[in-house]
């Protein structure tokens, strides 16, 4: 599933749809709050970062394991320092400064690239538990 | 699900209760502070009470929104108290790592009520 990101409102239906999605997977209740929450940070990057951008949704498998992988891509300005946008209290945007590295928190797996003037790729996975 | 949106803030016994039941985004949560601020003048409300329970995800920004709301309510003199967090929001808060600094918790409206009595009282 692919959610184009432009606005503040394509945030809501973003995170709707990551959380719809974890729910029929079978995560549980806070396992889908925590992977909503993510979202909703991903994608309130693109919005306040980047000019326009994608979220994407999809199901995995490794082994037995079932998961939960997302996207979040723009074409925005990109990341120039991507350890110090990690790391809390630091904000570029006006929020609070802890909106990716919290995502990273709430998920397994977190991979970033970022290139300064061409945008900025992030890789979150969740996996269920067995 | 543009721009008539509104929260409505009830009065309840000498506080104001506002149920946010619909997703903020920057415009509306900028009216709702806004509103908030008034309603506390023109009432001189004692206690100010905000339900998230309807909420089913707290991200960085509602936070930012929330605590800037306790902050200009204090600044009026009025305590807030934020009623209302599920178990899986306040599981997800702690571990994202977002402060709610200076915010005041109940577990619901009734509570939220209990909180603002005894600060009254003293």
């Amino acid at each position: 599933m692919e959610i184009k990101v432009a606005c503040e409102y394509d945030i809501v239906i973003a995170r709707s749809a990551a959380k719809t999605e974890a729910k029929k997977l079978g995560f549980t209740i806070v396992d889908q709050t925590r992977i909503a929450t993510a979202i909703s940070e991903l994608a309130r990057n693109i919005v306040v970062h980047g000019s326009d951008g994608i979220v994407r949704i999809e199901e995995i498998e490794k082994g037995d394991r079932k998961g939960l992988e997302i996207w979040a891509i723009d074409r925005g300005p990109g990341i120039e320092n991507i350890e110090l946008a990690l790391k809390d209290g630091w904000t570029s945007g006006g929020g609070l400064g802890i909106g990716l590295g919290g995502a990273k928190r709430l998920m397994d797996e977190f991979e970033i690239q970022s290139e300064v003037g061409k945008g900025t790729k992030v890789r979150v996975v969740k996996w269920m538990r067995n | 699900m543009k721009s008539e949106e509104k929260i409505p803030i009830l009065r309840i016994e000498d506080a104001l209760l506002a149920s946010i039941q619909i997703p903020l985004h920057d415009k509306l949560a900028l009216e709702f502070q806004h509103d908030l601020m008034v309603s506390i003048e023109k009432t001189r409300a004692k206690g100010l009470i905000i339900d998230i329970s309807a909420i089913d995800v707290v991200d960085s920004f509602i936070t930012r929104i929330l605590v800037e709301i306790a902050r200009m309510a204090s600044l009026m003199g009025v305590k807030t108290v934020i009623v209302g967090l599920r178990p899986e929001i306040s599981i997800t808060l702690v571990e994202f790592g977002v402060q709610f600094d200076g915010i005041e918790t109940a577990l619901n409206l009734e509570k939220g009520l209990e909180k603002l009595r005894v600060w009254k009282s003293k």
